[in-house]
Formats: C-alpha cells, structure tokens, sequence
C-alpha cells in the first residue's frame, strides 16, 4: 500500500469512529416519559440526510411507544439507542403518523419481534405508491442508504382510533381524514394530557398541504376542541398554549383556501394562480419559498372541484 | 452533543470531499441519453426529427413546486389552414416509469393547436414535445424540469375524493361566454384518480391495478375537436386546455374511456 494510500484509510478509520461518537441523539423530556427531538428547519438534503422532524418516544411501565423514527435509517439507530439509554422498558409499538420520508425513514432499526408497528388505514397504501419515487430521490438527494427494507408498513391499522396501553399510561391515537397527508394519526397520552400532532401542526416551518386544504382545517377545528396541557408539533418547539398555538397555522391555511377559491372563482389557470399567489405572509414562516407554491398548486387544484 | 460537534463536522467535511472525488461529471448530451438510447426510435422509429421552436413551443417549469402537479403547455406557432396544420402533438418525459405522457390530435378547425395540461414529473427530466404537422415532417420543442417539492411524491393528494366523483367533468370557457368564428379557449376538467398500480406490493401486501383515463374525445355540436391519447403522467384530475371555432351556439361534448373500460360521457350547452 502506498504511503497515501495508507493515510487516506487511517483518514476513514477515524472518521468512522468519530462519526460512531457523533451519534448521540439529542432529547428534551418535555413530561413525565415523554422524550422528543427537535428537528431543525431545513430541506432534506445530502447534509442532514433527511434527519429534519420531530420524533421521540413515550415511556409506560410495561412498554415503550415509539412516535417517529426519523428521516434515515442512521437516525432511527440512533433513536434505539437513546430508548435503550434512558429506559430498561422494550419497546413494544413503533407510530408512524403518516406516510412523510422524515418520520418513517428510521423503522428498520426497531423492526424485531415484540414490536409492533403502527398505522393510519391507508399509511399501508400511501407507503406503497410513493415507495419507488421516494427511493430513487433519497439516493439522489440524501446520502442516507436508503433502501426498499427500510419501508415497513403497519401490523396494525387505526381505523379510526386506538388506545395503546403503555401499563400505566394510555395513548389514545385518532386517524384523522386527508390533512397535512391523506395519513394522519394524532396521539394523545391520558397521564400528562399531552397531544402529540406530529405535522398536524407546524411551528415556525411553513405548514405543507399534501392531502387536503379543506380537510385540514376541518381536522384542526376538532383538534382544537381538545383539552391538552401541551402539544408537539412535527416540525418547531412543543407548545404549552394550546390551542392558541395553532393560530398562525390556522391563519395561514385560511388565507389560503380564500386565495385559492378566489383564483379559481376568477377563472385563472394553475400557471397564473402561481404567479399571482400571494407573498404577504411570507415574512411569518420559514422556508416559505420552497414549499408556499406548492401549496397554492395543491390548494388551486383541489379548489377546482369545491365549486358546482 | 457539545464534544460531537466538531468530528460530526469533519465526517462532514470528508464525506464531502470524497462526494468530489467520486461524483461522476455529467458528461455533455448525458441528459440526451434515455431520448436517443431508444425513446425516440420506440415512439417515432426512424423518422427525422427537426428540434426548433418554429412550429411548435413547450413551456414547463424549470423548477416543478409540486412534482404530482406540472403545468405545462404547448403554443402553436403556426396557424391551423386546411393546407397545412398541426395534426398530433405527442408529450414525452424522458425519466418518468412510463416516459410516454400523452398525444393530442387536432383538426383545422380547431383553430389553434394549442394545449395545456399537467404533468406527474417524477425526477430531473426532459419533457419533450412533438409536433407533427400535416405535411408529416416533425418538429420538437423541449424544456428540462427538476421536480422537487420536498416530502410530496408524484401521485397527487387525496384521490379517493377524485374517485368519489369518478367520471365527473366540466368545462370551463373563457369568460365563460362563447365568441363565435373565432378560437375559444376551453378547458375540460376530469375527476379521476389517474393513478398507477402498485410497483411493491411486498411493502403492503396489497394490490391495487392502475386505474387511469387513456381515451379523450371532445366534440362540439357532433364534430370532433380534440382526441387523446393518456397515461399516467397526466395528473390525478386530468386538466386540459385547448381551443375550438364555433360557428354557431351549441354544445360541448367530451367523452372518456379509462383502462378499465369505464366510459363518461358529458355535455354543456355554451352561448355567446
């Protein structure tokens, strides 16, 4: 081996054992068993590998419930590895609460027997469907080894709701109609009256409609008839005003079903509607730029059909 | 986290640099490759194709904000005579699972072969349209799209409310009055899925088959305006726009078949 040779693979060998040490997950207990990560607000990219959304854990008596494992098979890792660091208590059910490559991406780690996975009726499907383009992207774009394993659907579906015993501790989950996805779960821990909305809720990162403007606001008006000392949000800080919390959110997808509807009502096409969308909120979100349009693509389209 | 930080940045850094190293160079006419290693001879054989903006010209977005739904439109620069007029305008996107798109036929009286629709784009690609006049000759107009969109995928949001009104359509005219001996633009709207079957049913132990539109026929009073030909690059809610030259009041009809065999049939009186 030449002398470059050599240093190149002694270059690897410590920057494997040193990525090995980087990779302790940050986790705040927000109450009492319940542990969350905050993801950071940015794109999915090669950089963070997808790794962008809340996830966490809730700890019971009996079992661990898993919400989230994460935007890459790493994280989820590295989410294990934080379970088995802050409790003796298996992991009995891993939540996905939709279909998004940031919440799903880090199932394969936890995939053994005793655990069972968790889903929305449709996530199965949803899974299904976006599989192929979701695998061809994250080895475009994310560097995070991605692979069909990886993709784990539910053993268990919620219909419409289900209560997860955790011994001691009961999470109610509520399948939700098309929102934030057309595979939403909410999950709310009966102990510490805490809410855990995943992308029902967005904090600071502009919300993103991938499944029904319309629906959503249908969905949160429930959501915000519920009681709860605090809730988690899929991307943003976990919030102790609810349901004030969700008023940006609100706001924002209300003024955009009126431009919307008004776009279409005006009888513009899916091009105007795009350029003509309005900015004026843009000030009140990050990554405005990369997901607003998108949402008035989504929104102008399904507007089309609200009118006779 | 606080000691992590800077060999996470090292990995960083090294991962970068050996991207640098490995990352291949994309090498002139690379994005040509899929077109001319056999889409082309698959849809058009051996005939020559002139690639200019003359005859025909696509627009699409360099940046598509929601891969399920691209905008894309075809103007025609040349005007629909009896002599000589654009008679097919075939829509190819190079990287998507099925590249073929769509083929819209026209008539001279359709007076301007103009058409507008949206696309699932599921990659960086060349959209491609080609035009073929009456005098047979073929010309292309093409646009390269880079569908990203984050977390959305290209299949559309919330289609079981599209299968609720399955088959459900209506047009929308342009002020939505009639103007009489002169191009009209018209756009049909279709509630449908348009969905593709399932590519990894190991994942959900599910099969679901492809449910998509693939006959359109519009017709005003009786006499063809617009037919195509669709696959499952078109849109859930297929959505076209095109024009026709009415001479007199009367009735738009369109007329669809899906892959299941699934016809729908609807009609609208229009007036100036």
């Amino acid at each position: 081996m030449s002398r470059s040779l050599a240093g190149v693979a002694m270059v690897l060998a410590v920057a494997a054992a040193s990525l090995q040490e980087a990779s302790a997950l940050e986790l705040k207990e927000i109450a009492a068993g319940i542990f969350v990560h905050q993801g950071l607000h940015e794109l999915p990219d090669a950089h963070n590998h997808g790794e962008i959304a809340n996830i966490g854990f809730v700890v019971g008596s009996r079992c661990v419930a898993v919400i989230d494992t994460g935007g890459s098979p790493e994280q989820g890792r590295e989410l294990k590895a934080a379970v088995e660091r802050t409790t003796r208590v298996p992991v009995c059910y891993v939540v996905n609460t939709h279909v998004h490559p940031d919440h799903i991406y880090g199932n394969r780690a936890f995939r053994q027997p005793g655990v069972t996975f968790v889903g929305h009726r449709k996530l199965a499907q949803a899974m299904a469907v976006r599989a192929p383009f979701y695998l061809e992207k994250a080895q475009r774009e994310l560097n995070n080894g991605l692979t069909r394993d990886d993709f784990i659907p539910p053993d268990q579906t919620v219909q419409d709701r289900l209560e997860l015993d955790l011994g001691g501790r009961r999470l109610i989950l509520t399948a939700h109609g098309p929102a934030h996805t057309d595979t939403d779960l909410s999950l709310f821990d009966d102990q510490t009256q805490i809410l855990w909305l995943a992308d029902l809720l967005f904090e600071g990162h502009v919300p993103v409609v991938d499944g029904s403007l319309s629906g959503w606001l249908k969905e949160l008006e429930k959501l915000r008839s519920v009681q709860a000392k605090r809730a988690i949000p899929g991307h943003g800080p976990v919030v102790s005003d609810w349901p004030a919390a969700a008023d940006a959110e609100l706001h924002y997808l209300t003024r955009l079903r009126e431009e919307v509807r008004g776009l279409v009502k005006q009888g513009k096409t899916l091009e105007q509607a795009l350029e003509q969308a309005s900015r004026s909120s843009r000030g009140d979100w990050q990554l405005f730029d990369e997901f607003h349009k998108r949402n008035v693509s989504s929104g102008f389209a399904e507007a089309e059909w609200e009118e006779p | 986290m606080k000691i992590s930080q800077y060999p996470r940045l090292f990995g960083l850094l090294l991962a970068g640099v050996l991207a640098a190293i490995a990352a291949p160079v994309p090498a002139a006419g690379e994005e040509e490759a899929a077109w001319n290693g056999g889409l082309k001879q698959k849809y058009f054989a051996d005939q020559p194709i002139e690639e200019s903006n003359a005859v025909i010209e696509l627009t699409a977005p360099y940046r598509a904000e929601d891969p399920a739904l691209v905008p894309v439109s075809v103007t025609a620069k040349i005007p629909q005579t009896a002599d000589r007029y654009i008679k097919t305008i075939t829509l190819v996107i190079d990287n998507n699972p099925t590249p073929f798109a769509a083929a819209f036929h026209f008539t001279p009286d359709s007076g301007k072969a103009d058409v507008a629709m949206r696309l699932r784009v599921n990659s960086y690609t060349h959209v491609r349209a080609i035009a073929e006049t009456s005098d047979g000759k073929l010309t292309m107009s093409k646009a390269f799209v880079k569908a990203s969109g984050g977390c959305s995928a290209p299949i559309g949001a919330d289609l079981e409310a599209a299968m609720a009104r399955l088959g459900k359509m209506k047009f929308k005219l342009d002020g939505d009055k009639l103007a009489l001996q002169q191009p009209n633009l018209t756009q049909l709207l279709i509630s449908h899925p348009n969905i593709t079957g399932m590519q990894m049913d190991q994942i959900s132990r599910l099969v679901k088959p492809a449910h998509f539109v693939q006959d359109v026929k519009v017709s005003f009073n009786g006499k063809p305006i617009m037919t195509a030909q669709t696959d499952i690059a078109v849109s859930a809610g297929p959505n076209f726009r095109f024009y026709f030259v009415p001479q007199q009041p009367g009735e738009l009809k369109a007329e669809i078949k899906d892959n299941t065999g699934q016809s729908f049939a609807y009609a609208q009186a229009v007036t100036p």
